[in-house]
């Protein structure tokens, strides 16, 4: 299969568009959102066109989108949607009633920060704003990352029965192009199968009451059913990267490493930030420091074990994250990944940053500036005043 | 149109043994229309009294496929099952016809689902819904809702030293609805059992969008005896506080004119705790208002029935 090779320039959206029309859902239902409105519209041209079979609805807002899209996943088809910030908002209180439903949606998403101000550009609060509503969440670094996720997403989201968020950064992924390999539609066919839900709401068999009022008697139990879903979706999901590793030759898993091998010192980051670090860990070793990049990509469920082991061993952590939870604490990737690391021996120092909210662009040279800082905070040259350093704000 | 003895023999698509109050009209309305079905029907449910008293976990009186998700989704909830189902159609994983209802409280349907509503009856999907009006949020606890009437007390709007319940109209939700141009709209009550039943019957003949507006008595809400329900739901009807009638295609049709019978409007308020504090002397004129406004919108429908059908 993976010989069949065919390299296309694409935006992430393009990508993401490109994967639910080969994908060919039942069921969409979309609505306008800057900077995810052109994978719905994108897909509405696929429809209009008939490269697709899906019925399309074009619902009059997300919480309608969300609603829709489980009534169509709980029907018994396999169902899309797709959105961004205000709109992600707008779903909220749809998202954990898809996943309790155990309902294998998988949205793309665009990461885009939530208002106010409003404004249209990047940061991670959309997605992270729901990171407990029981949706897997994959962050992607690119266009082709984007691409294999959402491919991907269909078969992790149908085996463990829980819906999956996919997202790319807003516009710095969403709207550049670049170089990526697509799939056959036809290998995309075999490698997603057809779907084979096990309760469907029109199974002619069997007639089902979803959505049942449950008391204190029952509710815990049923809860539990999904809780252990998601605490058993790690090894699914690390079945599908390694499957879809040697069927199609990209390798994915819950987090990438660069250059981790002998690092002594790393950055902890998410989504198009990867790229500029990865230069940044080229010019570090340049230097003759020996530095690393570990790049998250599934956020939900959290991968704590995973996690600590590979950054056992480093001296210095800094953990870059996208948004800020307004906790108190730091950004929502650093206090996970420091409870992740309480039990673990050998765990490094640990600083964590907060970058880029509404887009702000990050420079290399302040990325440069974070490996420079970690160093000499392992080697206690630095101490930093507070746990979480705000880079690129003005004071 | 079947006989009572006919539906009475038909299998049960919403069963007893639900947990709604005794005398609970919102059963009423549920149990007539799934009476109007074949049972080839799937049902979707908003929150509210219908939903918490008859999905009980592990029970069901739903004898028929249902998904209950939220409360102001029922519209979208519907449109989304009724879409798969065209695709699995075309697809051939089932063979079945099936009719798609979707059941609100006044609540989940004027005030936080009318726009998913809304949305569902533009883009033309070949559902029904269904909304029971018992004119307040019962299910929390006799909250006012946009179908609350005029002078009634509610929690929210409760009857005081100085205000009088609700001091705004009930939203005309039909008129609404007949205003997004959709095949099928009616009105109807509860404890007229063959308009009810021939109005499903007729909407589920109907391809695309159709509306039912169900007047729903609420012997806890409106405060009166258990046993009154089908009497009070007909006195609003004779009185015309709640008229029965259809607009097909656009044409108005009266299902029920009083002619010269027509009932004062005290006559259906006078049996309801809700409306006591209206018949003190001192808001003699509250009453006068609201029969006026019952005359009005009675005259207003008078001419729409004729000025549709010249
Ligand atoms: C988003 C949201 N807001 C509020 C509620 C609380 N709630 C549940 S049922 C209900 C009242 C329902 O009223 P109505 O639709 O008139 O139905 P009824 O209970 O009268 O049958 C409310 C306010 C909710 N479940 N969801
Ligand atoms: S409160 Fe009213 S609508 Fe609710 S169950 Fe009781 S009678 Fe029925
Ligand atoms: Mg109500």
């Amino acid at each position: 299969m993976a010989d069949k090779k065919l390299t296309v320039a694409r935006t992430g959206n393009e990508a993401m568009a490109e994967a639910m029309r080969q994908i060919n859902p039942d069921v969409v239902a979309a609505y306008p959102i800057t900077p995810a409105t052109e994978i719905a519209q994108i897909f509405a041209g696929f429809v209009a066109d008939g490269l697709v079979d899906t019925e399309f609805v074009t619902v009059e807002s997300e919480h309608s989108a969300m609603s829709a899209t489980i009534g169509a996943a709980a029907a018994g088809g396999r169902c899309m949607t797709a959105t961004s910030s205000q709109g992600l908002m707008l779903m909220a209180e749809m998202l954990p009633i898809a996943s309790a439903l155990r309902l294998p949606i998988v949205m793309p998403e665009v990461n885009r920060t939530i208002s106010a101000p409003i404004n249209i550009h990047c940061d991670h609060s959309d997605t992270m704003f729901v990171r407990d509503s029981g949706w897997m969440q994959v962050y992607c670094e690119d266009a082709q990352e984007a691409y294999d996720s959402v491919l991907m997403g269909i078969k992790i989201a149908e085996k463990v029965r829980l819906p999956m968020i996919v997202s790319t950064d807003g516009f710095i992924i969403s709207h550049c192009m670049a170089n990526m390999d697509l799939i056959d539609d036809r290998d995309v066919k075999d490698y997603i199968g057809k779907y084979k839900p096990q309760t469907w709401l029109l199974n002619p068999e069997k007639k089902i009451t979803i959505g049942c009022l449950d008391l204190q008697d029952y509710y815990f139990e049923h809860k539990m059913v999904a809780i252990d879903a998601m605490r058993n979706a790690k090894s699914v999901i690390k079945e599908c990267c390694e499957e879809f590793g040697e069927k199609f030759g990209r390798k994915y898993g819950f987090f990438d490493t660069y250059k981790m091998e002998d690092a002594e010192v790393a950055i902890l980051a998410m989504g198009s930030l990867a790229g500029t670090a990865k230069v940044v860990v080229d010019n570090m070793r340049k230097t003759g420091r020996k530095a690393g990049l570990i790049k998250m990509r599934v956020f939900r469920p959290f991968p704590a074990d995973e996690l600590a082991r590979a950054v056992s061993g480093l001296k210095a952590l800094a953990i870059m994250d996208r948004s800020d939870a307004m906790s108190g604490l730091e950004g929502p990737l650093a206090v996970e990944t420091k409870a992740a690391l309480y039990d673990s021996a050998g765990k490094p120092k640990i600083h964590s940053y907060v970058y880029g909210l509404g887009g702000r662009d990050v420079q290399i040279s302040e990325i440069e500036n974070v490996y420079k800082d970690i160093c000499d905070f392992a080697q206690a040259k630095k101490k930093f005043g507070e746990n979480v350093t705000y880079l690129g704000v003005r004071e | 149109m079947a006989t009572l003895k006919e539906l009475a023999k038909k299998p049960k698509f919403f069963t007893n043994g639900h947990r709604g109050c005794a005398g609970c009209g919102a059963a009423i309305v549920a149990r007539q229309v799934m009476m109007a079905t074949e049972g080839n029907v799937v049902v979707a449910n908003a929150t509210g009294c219908l939903e918490v008293f008859s999905t009980i976990f592990p029970y069901t009186s739903w004898n028929v496929p249902f998904i209950h998700s939220a409360f102001e989704n029922a519209a979208a909830t519907i449109s989304g099952v009724e879409s798969c189902y065209l695709a699995l159609k075309k697809q051939k994983k089932i063979d079945k016809n099936l009719k798609f209802i979707a059941f609100g409280g006044d609540g989940g349907t004027y005030d936080i689902g009318l726009q998913s509503l809304s949305g569902a009856m533009e883009r033309g999907h070949d559902i029904l819904y269904v909304c029971y009006d018992n004119g307040a949020y019962m299910n929390t606890g006799i909250q006012r809702s946009s179908a609350t009437p005029k002078g009634a007390n509610t929690t929210t709007a409760p009857a005081g030293k100085v205000e009088q319940g609700k001091t705004q109209k009930k939203k005309d939700l039909t008129a609404v609805l007949i205003a997004h141009h959709v095949p099928y709209v009616a009105q109807a009550v509860v404890g007229d059992w063959t308009d009810l039943t021939k109005k499903v019957e007729k909407a589920l003949s109907i391809t695309g969008p159709k509306f039912i507006n169900v007047f729903q008595p609420c012997r806890l809400g409106w405060g009166y005896d258990p046993s009154k329900t089908v009497e009070v739901g007909r006195l609003a009807k004779e009185t015309c506080f709640w008229p029965s009638y259809e607009v097909e295609k656009g044409k108005y049709r009266l299902n029920y004119d009083p002619k010269d019978k027509k009932k004062p409007v005290t006559e259906f308020l006078k049996p309801q705790a809700r409306f006591k504090h209206l018949f003190k002397k001192e808001n003699e004129s509250l009453l006068k208002e609201i029969q006026q406004d019952v005359d009005d919108a009675w005259q207003n429908l008078l001419k729409m029935c004729k000025c549709t059908n010249e």
